[in-house]
């Protein structure tokens, strides 16, 4: 897999060929608290880099999921539904949310891991 | 760590889910340090308090506390308190954290010559651990402390981990059995660490604010700021039994008799919601389409895996059984009311509601 980059809005995406996965960061998942549920896209949903693709629930607060590129969803991590803890406990791993065979490459605002680190670091939440 | 009406507070020490299953099936120890302690000193202490809160002081025996409201002339709710007679006769109260300073100056401006009102709350801390365990763990550190003969809301004093003085109530705001402690404040971190240790044998874990939402929200048990403000009277918030109109006067009373005469225009209900919706403060609740109401508290339930909360709602329109809905993301979600509380733990009471350390 290539590269983790990140968007300002605290997701990760991860290119392997023409599939990219999709997640949240450890520092989102941290300030989300304990995930209660997720809405995701169905399998087929054609996304537009930058827009709301979902919905994250956590015990404080209810977050839009943004979409870090564009293309088509081939993958909905289908474990969530039982197991939205594994957002907060393997946020980068088994908690992936959504795999998205790309249109186009991947949008040049998305950030490598040390821009993200310090966009975090300055505390803006998710 | 969140910033608290100015304490620096955590939210969690591992994670909620994890925190509340050990409240639920073991217990938490929390740091409620930020809360206010209020000392009434003077021979006319008794008097002053009686004039201040809604609850009848006068019943109190050494050796127990209750729960009361601090409300203003017009009958609205400035706080929400514990009263504490301690085991010497003396009086002081826990008042709400945001509350504290106005609350203090509201006490002071009342206080007539023969009674003081001091804030103690720098001097000790507050932890409180909750759970079914609750006693068999700090029987370890407090041997001298006789735990099983203290009764739900009793107060006694005791050594414990080596410190001295320390205050024991049978209090909470988790809907478990469990203590609040006063400790000398340069004595808190080594009590915290011994109960930690007593009870790490037994699924104790230390438990942060976001926890004791959700178990305080699954106990029925209001939040001052959410669920009452100064423009909700005691009977819009369910907390009727609080006021004892017949017990001579008091500020606020006349209002609060009128308010009772007329009955509430509007009361605090609780709330269960349908799959993958969690009510949030604020969400407009509606009734075939119109709005009677707003959600004051919500979250999600570990122990129902459900979203549940509390709501405001017009008088009459919105019965146990009734099904409304709740705004929120999206088309919102359906509710059912319910009678409060959702969950009922190993808290000594059977008095629904009455388990309530100020939150």
């Amino acid at each position: 897999m290539g590269e983790r980059r990140y968007s300002e809005t605290h997701e990760w995406v991860a290119v392997d060929g023409s599939v990219a996965t999709v997640g949240i960061t450890d520092f989102a998942q941290s300030q989300l608290g304990d995930v209660v549920f997720l809405e995701l896209p169905r399998k087929g949903q054609r996304l537009a880099a930058g827009e709301a693709f979902g919905v994250i629930e956590s015990v404080k607060a209810a977050s839009d999921l943004y979409a870090p590129l564009a293309g088509t969803v081939v993958e909905v991590n289908e474990r969530l539904a039982a197991n939205p803890e594994l957002v907060n406990t393997d946020p980068l791993g088994e908690g992936w949310l959504i795999k998205v065979e790309a249109e186009g490459g991947l949008p040049d605002s998305l950030l490598d891991e040390a821009a993200y680190l310090k966009l975090a670091e300055s505390g803006t939440g998710h | 760590m969140v910033d608290f009406a100015g304490w620096e507070m955590p939210q969690q020490y591992t994670s909620v889910r994890e925190e509340h299953a050990a409240v639920r099936g073991a217990a938490g120890l929390f740091d409620v340090s930020h809360m206010g302690r209020v000392a009434f000193a003077g021979g006319a202490a008794a008097e002053l308090l009686q004039e201040l809160v809604t609850n009848d002081v006068g019943s109190l025996a050494p050796g127990h506390a209750q729960y009361n409201l601090l409300c203003n002339e017009q009958g609205g709710i400035l706080d929400d308190l514990v009263v504490y007679r301690l085991p010497d006769g003396s009086w002081s109260a826990v008042v709400n954290a945001s509350n504290r300073e106005p609350d203090v100056a509201w006490m002071q401006a009342h206080a007539g010559a023969g009674a003081e009102v001091l804030d103690r709350s720098a001097e000790t801390a507050l932890l409180a651990l909750q759970g079914p365990r609750a006693e068999a763990v700090l029987a370890v550190v407090a041997p001298a402390a006789d735990l099983s003969a203290l009764p739900y809301f009793g107060v006694t004093e005791a050594e414990l981990a080596g410190a001295q003085g320390v205050g024991i109530s049978r209090t909470g705001y988790t809907g478990e059995d469990g203590f609040e402690l006063f400790v000398p404040a340069d004595r808190v971190a080594g009590v915290w660490d011994a109960i930690l240790e007593a009870g790490a044998g037994q699924g104790v874990l230390p438990a942060g604010l976001a926890a004791r939402d959700v178990c305080r929200l699954e106990a029925g048990l209001r939040l001052y700021g959410n669920d009452m403000d100064e423009r909700t009277n005691p009977y819009q918030a369910g907390l009727g039994w609080t006021v004892k109109l017949d017990k001579g006067e008091f500020i606020g009373r006349a209002a609060l008799a009128g308010f009772r005469a007329a009955g509430p225009d509007r009361v605090l209900v609780g709330i269960r919601c349908g799959e993958r919706v969690i009510p949030r403060h604020g969400a407009r609740v509606r009734l075939a389409g119109e709005q009677i109401g707003e959600v004051t508290s919500g979250t999600h339930s570990f122990f129902l895996g459900a979203g549940i909360g509390m709501a405001s709602v017009a008088a009459g329109r919105a019965p146990v059984g009734a099904q409304v809905e709740i705004e929120g993301r999206g088309a919102g979600g359906l509710a059912e009311v319910v009678k409060l509380p959702f969950y009922r733990g190993s808290v000594k009471s059977a008095v629904t509601g009455a388990a309530k350390q100020a939150g």
